[in-house]
């Protein structure tokens, strides 16, 4: 089954039809018309999955989407045009330039945390880019799979975006298949598979993976708001969230309070019982919720640890003075439980950031320039966001994706558009000029060389700064000078004219 | 701005890290690949490779090692494929000179933030995109310009901050000896030290763990590659080859495309990833380009080209071996004479070619030109499709919408009009294949680009707190329309800017008449 959905997405790109401007354009203001229309049915499936609260769904999912798709559809005619490069010498009479192509036909293994962001923002960017796609949900978020199932062919055209449902086997048996590109987005365990899955057939791949996000708690920060925005980024969707600060480094002495402002964060978000309040998630399966449960066995809980599997609900929780070889700091949470590490300076902070792998995101609060400037200089991460977390991902002009253990790639925006493309350098010459060419046809002797070597590297334009500068002084100049005459000839006019 | 700049900061070494432990602990059972990367590791991990002085500094030895070291290097070339001084000029060392040059005037340019467009939501903020080198990378380099493509990607691996094992083909042995004996007399020995071996030497290397790998070869040994990188979640470029295809267009100027097409396919003998591998013309053209080409080859190689300097030889006895094989039911326009001692294979066209003779079934890499006839444009480019995509794609036509519909329809790693090779020395232009030619591409920044890790950046203050209810629990109906607003309203800040700058002028104007009308 999973042969012949990927038979028929390839044999419908072959056809042409994913790729005019036009096509593109129509799919994706489907899509957006998708999300708007069925935005009530999302929610639901989100409620009996995740319990997400209906204000959580827009909010974390929906709005993220919009905004990719009208961005896609706004700018899709610039990406896609061809983009000049700079000649030399060699080539001054020529065209050189890329040209962004289609892959062909890509496949998206979604996630169960955000389960349509995190598979409809990639086939944002794989339609834009002509390709085909062969969407493959988390069958964990099993409502949404279901229904993303059910809508999608009632808005796409069914053969170029067909959704292909099931678990490992299925998933296993796609990845057998041949693709032009592999988007994934889970675990590290599971991104290896993909990419050795993909080596078979020399498929580049796109892994959006995880890891311990730190969040480092500069001792001269304004604890209040750095404790709440730390709240928030955390439990939201109960933890699980792969760019949640995963875990909290702080001086010893500021320890206290940094868990009292947590927990009067925790009780203006979600009230003195986050059971009954409506904004807070639940955990995914039992399988997770064990796994939760087992890492916080051996440590007191600071600030909430309650649970109730019948729910496979879990408190917002908050551990102290957690030693780093603590369960809890061995494996990515993804849960709602925020071990507080306690680190002697800044230098034990970024000793303790680099002896671990390469993190999705980096959090550092802190008010002096000094400390950030160093955090960001001696460490390494996906990404950064510095005295707030989470909100790089909203920024689509910037590019998200992890390093190393966190994976390789990126997306969001144009990245999206680019990632699923070919960039194909197109050099079109004339057969003229060729007495210019003469000089690099056998025999080969000095002179012909040399000359080779002065028409291949004097570059046409000067792209260097010290030209920008100079270049837009002289413009202000100018105009100003401009500007300085025309008001002259106007007075000079003015004083001969007797109106005045 | 708060001007993030990779500074030269060596952090502290721990006392009992991991490196340390397991060197004393298996000392005895490592590897020397595995002793090779853990130093660079190590030398990395003191930040060495980071301050741009440092970078620049190396570059500019690399560059020195190229001009100072010029005759050895040649010799090594010679040996290797019987190469003339000057063509290992012209196709090796030119390049890498323009590169370094390149690297060297723009490095800084390349490795400063990159400011990138702002939201509503971050107005206030810096947003920008920081590159910062990966760690360690390994460099898989082939025989075929044993210079060019194992010192081109170092030369990006290098600028971007990177350590980088260097591992030579060992086919072509001269230069790699060379290479391994006078690099770390110009680059730092541990930074980026020479590894050379064969297969098992290059599998050892392959089970350590590097921060990107850089192959450039073939595609099954590419599948292995990648293979092994997926171990360790390892991101990979793969520079590989296939079959590129050459259109002539029956109204073209046979006279100078065949006289391009000739230099492109029989320089270094055919051994070019992106040579021409096959031609594709209508059957009305084919004996006029069997002539031109006949023509072009005296030209160049004279009518003994055996004897001539200019011309190579097939690297050994196995890709000789192969090469000839390929002749195999295919009929001979031109050459086809050999000589298996000097591992010498003559300039061979071969005419009425099928798609299902031996040699359309592997990339040739060796001077034998197959013509395949086809009805027109439209034959063409099903024969291409059919077909992996090719590193290259050659259309000879005067006719700029029948190239512009061979772009539209077919797909490569790169196309050239009119001309063959010259793609790759347009270094502003991303050299790399698609699907089975490969993934990822180099030169220029490019390469700069793939051997960094392009880091987003958020910066922003711990004030404004009241902007951020609207995301905060409990949520309501009101706080979400804000934070709608807020995150689907895009500003575009260059028109604001704009506006605001003409009505500073505008201001400026009226002010100047007002006083001077007086």
């Amino acid at each position: 089954m999973e042969k012949q959905a990927v038979q028929r997405a390839r044999e419908a790109f072959l056809a042409g039809r994913s790729r005019p401007l036009e096509f593109r354009v129509q799919q994706l203001k489907s899509l957006q018309r998708m999300i708007t229309d069925r935005q009530g049915e999302i929610a639901t499936a989100l409620k009996q999955d995740i319990n997400r609260s209906q204000y959580d769904t827009p909010l974390f999912e929906l709005i993220g989407l919009e905004n990719e798709i009208s961005l896609a559809v706004s700018k899709l005619a610039q990406w896609a045009a061809p983009r000049p490069v700079e000649r030399n010498l060699l080539t001054i009479s020529d065209q050189a330039y890329i040209q962004s192509e289609p892959l062909g036909v890509v496949l998206i293994i979604g996630a169960w945390n955000y389960p349509w962001a995190l598979t409809l923002q990639p086939l944002v960017g794989a339609i834009a880019a002509g390709n085909a796609a062969v969407v493959k949900p988390s069958e964990l978020s099993e409502y949404s799979a279901s229904l993303l199932k059910a809508l999608l062919p009632r808005y796409l055209d069914q053969e170029l975006y067909p959704v292909v449902c099931g678990g490992v086997s299925e998933t296993q048996e796609l990845l057998r298949q041949r693709f032009d590109h592999v988007f994934y987005t889970g675990n590290s365990t599971v991104g290896k598979l993909v990419m050795e899955a993909a080596a078979r057939h020399l498929t580049p791949v796109t892994l959006e993976l995880g890891g311990k996000s730190p969040c480092y708690i500069d001792k001269d920060v304004d604890l209040r708001v750095a404790c709440r925005r730390i709240t928030w980024g955390k439990f939201v969707n109960c933890g699980q969230t792969c760019i949640a600060p995963d875990y909290i480094l702080c001086e010893p002495s500021i320890q206290n309070r940094v868990v009292e402002g947590i927990r009067q964060t925790l009780l203006e978000f979600y009230g003195p019982d986050p059971k009954s309040s409506p904004d807070y998630g639940r955990i995914i399966n039992q399988r997770h919720f064990n796994r939760l449960m087992t890492l916080l066995e051996g440590y007191t809980a600071t600030v909430g640890g309650q649970s109730d599997s019948s729910q496979r609900y879990i408190a917002p929780t908050v551990v102290k003075d957690v030693p780093p070889q603590a369960r809890l700091m061995q494996e990515e949470i993804f849960g709602p439980l925020l071990p507080i590490v306690t680190v002697s300076d800044i230098d034990d902070a970024i000793h303790f950031i680099n002896e671990r792998e390469k993190p999705l995101a980096l959090y550092v609060f802190s008010s002096n320039k000094k400390v950030i400037k160093r955090m960001l200089a001696e460490t390494t991460s996906g990404g950064v966001t510095v005295n707030d977390v989470i909100m790089h991902y909203t920024l689509n002009s910037l590019p998200f994706g992890g390093v190393g253990q966190s994976g390789t790639g990126r997306y969001h925006g144009k990245h999206t558009f680019d990632q699923f493309s070919h960039h194909r350098a197109c050099l079109v010459k004339s057969l003229g000029m060729e007495e210019v060419h003469m000089v690099r046809y056998p025999p080969q002797n000095r002179q012909k060389v040399r000359r080779v070597r002065l028409a291949m590297r004097t570059s046409l334009v000067d792209f260097s700064k010290g030209t920008y500068i100079w270049a837009v002084t002289a413009s202000i100049v100018a105009l100003g000078l401009l500007v300085a005459l025309t008001v002259i000839l106007i007075i000079t006019a003015g004083v001969s004219c007797t109106c005045l | 701005m708060l001007g993030v700049v990779l500074e030269s900061r060596s952090i502290q070494q721990y006392p009992v890290s991991l490196f340390y432990q397991s060197l004393t602990q298996c000392g005895s059972r490592m590897s020397r690949e595995q002793l090779v990367v853990e130093r660079a590791r190590r030398a990395f991990q003191t930040g060495m490779s980071k301050p741009l002085k440092f970078r620049v500094h190396q570059l500019k030895n690399l560059h020195r090692f190229i001009t100072e070291r010029r005759k050895d290097i040649a010799d090594a070339v010679n040996k290797d494929l019987n190469k003339t001084e000057h063509s290992t000029e012209l196709f090796e060392t030119l390049g890498l000179e323009g590169e370094i040059d390149v690297a060297v005037e723009r490095l800084a340019e390349w490795a400063a933030p990159r400011p990138v467009e702002k939201s509503l939501l971050t107005i206030l903020d810096e947003v920008y995109i920081q590159p910062e080198p990966l760690g360690v990378v390994l460099i898989i380099g082939a025989w075929n310009y044993p210079w060019a493509v194992t010192l081109q990607p170092l030369i990006a691996a290098i600028a971007a901050g990177n350590a980088a094992v260097v591992k030579p083909s060992e086919v072509s042995s001269h230069s790699a000896k060379v290479m391994e004996e006078l690099l770390s007399l110009y680059l730092d020995k541990e930074l980026y030290p020479v590894v050379c071996g064969g297969v098992s030497e290059t599998q050892e290397l392959l089970r350590q763990r590097f921060d990107h790998i850089f192959y450039t070869g073939n595609s099954t040994v590419g599948k292995l590659v990648m293979e092994a990188a997926a171990r360790h979640l390892t991101p990979v470029t793969l520079e590989l080859g296939g079959k590129s295809p050459c259109y002539i267009d029956k109204d073209v100027d046979l006279r100078v495309a065949c006289r391009r097409i000739t230099w492109g396919k029989f320089v270094n003998c055919g051994q070019t990833c992106i040579a021409p591998d096959y031609i594709l013309c209508e059957p009305s053209i084919q004996d006029r380009v069997v002539e031109e080409i006949r023509k072009c080859i005296m030209e160049f190689y004279t009518d003994d080209p055996k004897s001539f300097e200019d011309y190579g030889r097939i690297i050994n006895q196995r890709h000789f071996q192969r090469v000839m094989s390929l002749l195999e039911g295919s009929t001979v326009a031109i050459g086809g004479d050999s000589d298996q001692s000097q591992c010498y294979i003559g300039p061979t066209v071969l005419k009425d070619v099928t798609g299902g003779s031996k040699v359309m079934q592997e990339e040739i890499f060796g001077p034998l030109l197959p013509i395949v006839t086809v009805s027109g444009v439209d034959e063409a480019i099903q024969f291409i499709n059919e077909r992996e995509k090719p590193l290259a794609l050659y259309v000879f036509s005067p006719d700029n919408k029948l190239i512009r519909r061979v772009i539209a329809e077919t797909s490569s790693g790169a196309l050239v009009a009119n001309d063959c090779l010259v793609h790759f020395t347009v270094s502003a232009l991303p050299f790399g294949g698609v699907g089975n030619s490969g993934m990822g591409r180099y030169h220029s920044q490019h390469g700069f680009d793939q051997l960094s890790h392009l880091r987003a950046c958020l910066i922003k203050k711990l004030n404004l707190e009241d902007a951020n209810a609207m995301r905060y629990p409990p949520h309501t109906a009101k706080k979400l329309g804000w934070a709608r607003f807020f995150l689907l309203k895009r500003v575009n800040l260059r028109r604001l800017r704009r506006m605001a700058l003409l009505a500073l002028f505008s201001a400026m104007a009226a002010f100047i008449v007002q006083r001077f009308l007086r």
